[in-house]
């Protein structure tokens, strides 16, 4: 690992603005362009930057692998949740109208809801083909199948 | 209340199963979520099949968004029927993948194979149930996403490779399907499975139509492994571990052959599809080769599981030569031999996973003297193959008897011969087992290896034991089968 | 029914079958699956060309916008991109594995190391 003083600096500054768009990005999706699979994308993108400056060990100390495998499978629980959600309030798989008392808000409700699944499952995907990927020589040793 | 969820929570349950077991992360608990959820949807999909059959078309639309407008799911007795074909085979194969899996795939990888297997489940009730054109792609590549990675799970390294083609291949026909529907989506503006099949014969039959028509059969076809397009299955079949194989065999393919008939005859419409053009000449021809071609093929197999791969080649010819025929008799024939031959393949996938786990490989001459050593096994496994020649009493024959009265009542005498005569290839290739495992002296340096362990080889009777059952009682199934093929011909009304 | 009118049509064909070939023709794994991706990606150019409409604005209700593009095959597209990902990158991650297992990523070196395994395996039988 080389120093590259000015990657280093850069790169810490612009993480923070990174994650901050993908919030924007996440949370102005319901009235402009946007939505969890672009916020996704942003953020996994912010924690690959991290890991193309620093190095994969440290991207895998703020993004642990078991994390990344488990958001994997909470966002889609979250996404069928609220489907389920909207069965137990006596409409539909996936019927937002009944998650709130007013239909339009129940619209807001479950739509967040469901870019939010979006957004950490997608981020965790790309992290994880990205860990995957960059860490097969150092993981596998020999292993090969 | 629930019971008019039942379409959404049939491809929910095991869609919810498969985080949870990544969550999980253990071998065992992993195993018991993915036992549950397909027993589950067994328990869904049987009063779904009884609601499908005596009420007719069940509606329902995801979202509460009415349907041309929001996804439908649309369920009759021809989807209800071969969804619950799929789930009973998950129900037979959940179990044994606790033995089965434990020696083919590596340990720390058992809860990503049940959460594909979970995934891959979903996906194919998805494709069953959904009544939207484009949702339908999305479960299909969902399904096959899954699927290539189980076959990678395989011990060979030409697993790999195996996995790899099928990818392509898969993807290709899958992209065709999509051009195909594009295309009707560019006519008719809707991608409503229910609403295309009103307003495509108003559009009259343009070319668009034909072009469509074309893509969506190519495409599907490939996923089928219809004849000339078969050339991923044996790798894929022979290299995936065998609880795949068999699920595979018994499942994926049926499911695309219910698409296929379901864009002719509810979609097109026979006359688009059969009236206007070659395509039951074409359909019958391909069928005739795969019935004979890949027999001739298996014949010569060394190994037993690419010996089955080519059978089942072998055997869709016999399905879609049902669908050829163009006649309710012969779409019941056609569903008939579905439900038989995935119930007889399974279990003969899954009885020489028993026998593969004893004897560490699947090559025909590891088998000598197999019926000395596991006789049980190389006896269920002489009852699949009878099935698959179609011998009375076994659930081969009824379906091969659907299909020779389908194309007797269609005045077609030869393709009665046909049949016979290509069941007689089915004879030689069941004959070289026989002659393996009955006739030859076990090998003197081999240990005395006994049955196969309980856990896998109770499942693997069970379905040899449905597959005579439903032979010698076809009354249950011949109705489904039948109910099937009418709804198929008769549309959504 | 003009050139210019069907222009989108014949670039989409075009790629479809540039596509194809690749991945019939070519021997590398990798370069077999840049086929693919450019056979998946013509197809999303024949949803998302007839979406347009010239003079038609992004589908929001507004003001003074009478003609709107229509957003649905925008959507569909949205879905087959992200299973197109997908694809490509299972299809990259078994190519890396058979490059682990095998040593190669041109088809027919590897279908040749098989054919060998074969040849072998029944010498010893």
């Amino acid at each position: 690992m080389r120093l590259d003083v000015i990657l280093r600096v850069l790169a810490k500054l612009l993480i923070p603005f990174a994650v901050m768009f993908a919030s924007y990005v996440q949370f102005h999706g319901d009235f402009g362009p946007g939505g969890g699979f672009q916020a996704g994308v942003i953020i996994a993108a912010a924690v690959i930057f991290y890991g193309l400056i620093y190095g994969l060990p440290s991207a895998r100390e703020v993004v642990p692998d078991v994390l990344v495998e488990a958001m994997i499978a909470i966002g889609v629980l979250v996404y069928a949740g609220v489907g389920i959600a909207g069965l137990l309030l006596g409409g539909n798989y996936l019927d937002y109208f009944v998650l709130d008392h007013d239909p339009v808000h129940g619209q807001h409700r479950g739509i967040f809801w469901v870019e939010a699944g979006v957004a950490i499952t997608v981020s965790a995907v790309m992290l994880k083909i990205f860990y995957v990927f960059a860490g097969r020589r150092r993981d596998a040793g020999g292993e090969g199948s | 209340m629930l019971s008019q969820h039942l379409p959404i929570l049939l491809v929910v349950v095991p869609l919810l199963a498969a985080p949870i077991i990544v969550l999980l992360r253990r071998s065992f608990p992993s195993w018991l979520v993915a036992t549950l959820a397909s027993i589950a949807t067994l328990a869904i999909a049987l009063p779904l099949l009884a609601r499908a059959v005596s009420e007719g078309v069940i509606s329902y639309a995801i979202g509460n968004w009415p349907p041309p407008l929001g996804i439908e799911y649309r369920v009759d007795a021809a989807n209800a029927f071969v969804a619950f074909i799929v789930s009973l085979i998950g129900v037979f194969v959940m179990p044994y993948c606790r033995r089965g899996v434990s020696s083919e795939v590596r340990a720390e990888e058992h809860y990503l194979f049940y959460a594909m297997m979970m995934l891959c489940l979903s996906g194919l009730l998805g494709i069953l149930l959904t009544g939207d054109a484009f949702n339908l792609f999305v479960f299909l590549e969902i399904s096959s996403l899954a699927t290539y990675v189980l076959i990678a799970m395989g011990r060979d390294r030409r697993a790999l490779v195996a996995s790899y083609q099928y990818l392509l291949m898969g993807t290709i026909g899958a992209t065709l399907y999509v051009i195909g529907i594009g295309l009707l989506y560019l006519q008719t503006g809707t991608l409503n499975l229910a609403d295309l099949a009103v307003r495509l014969p108003a559009m009259g039959d343009p070319r668009a139509t034909l072009a469509a028509l074309a893509f969506i059969t190519v495409g599907i076809s490939l996923k089928i492994a219809l004849f000339p397009l078969h050339l991923w299955l044996p790798n894929a079949y022979a290299y995936s571990p065998s609880a795949v194989s068999a699920f595979l065999a018994a499942t994926a393919t049926k499911v695309s052959i219910y698409v296929l008939m379901r864009y002719f005859f509810t979609i097109f419409g026979e006359t688009v599809v059969f009236d206007a053009r070659y395509t039951g000449v074409i359909l019958l021809a391909l069928s005739l080769a795969a019935m004979f071609i890949p027999a001739v093929v298996a014949i010569f197999q060394t190994d037993v599981k690419r010996l089955l791969a080519y059978s089942s080649v072998s055997q869709i010819g016999y399905i879609t030569l049902g669908i050829s025929l163009h006649s309710v008799g012969g779409l019941t024939a056609a569903v008939a031999h579905l439900f038989n031959h995935a119930l007889t393949k399974g279990g003969m996938f899954l009885v020489l996973g028993g026998v593969v786990f004893r004897l560490g490989g699947s090559a025909l001459d590891r088998m000598a003297g197999l019926g000395r050593t596991m006789p049980i096994a190389s006896f269920a496994f002489v009852i699949g193959g009878l099935s698959l020649i179609g011998i009375p009493g076994t659930a081969g024959f009824v379906s091969k008897w659907y299909l020779v009265t389908a194309a007797m009542a269609e005045g077609q005498w030869w393709l009665a011969g046909a049949v016979m005569l290509s069941s007689l290839l089915a004879v030689i290739y069941v004959w070289r087992f026989v002659e393996v495992a009955y006739f030859r002296e076990p090998p003197a340096g081999h240990p005395p290896a006994g049955e196969a362990p309980l856990s896998l080889l109770l499942p693997a009777l069970a379905m040899i034991v449905a597959c005579v059952w439903f032979g010698l009682d076809a009354s249950w199934s011949g109705n489904m089968a039948r109910a099937a093929a009418e709804a198929l011909a008769g549309g959504w009304k | 029914m003009t050139f210019a009118g069907h222009y989108a049509y014949f670039v989409t064909i075009l790629l479809l079958m540039v596509g194809l070939f690749i991945v019939i023709a070519r021997s590398n794994l990798i370069k077999k699956l840049i086929g693919l991706g450019l056979f998946q990606t013509a197809v999303y150019l024949l949803y998302i060309s007839p979406g347009k409409l010239i003079g038609g604005v992004a589908p929001i209700v507004g003001e003074g916008f009478e003609v709107y593009s229509n957003p649905l095959p925008h959507v569909l597209i949205l879905t087959a991109i992200v299973v197109g990902v997908a694809t490509l990158a299972l299809g990259l991650a078994l190519v890396v594995r058979i490059k682990e297992a095998y040593g190669s990523i041109e088809e027919e070196e590897i279908l040749g190391l098989d054919a060998d395994d074969e040849l072998k395996s029944r010498d010893r039988s």
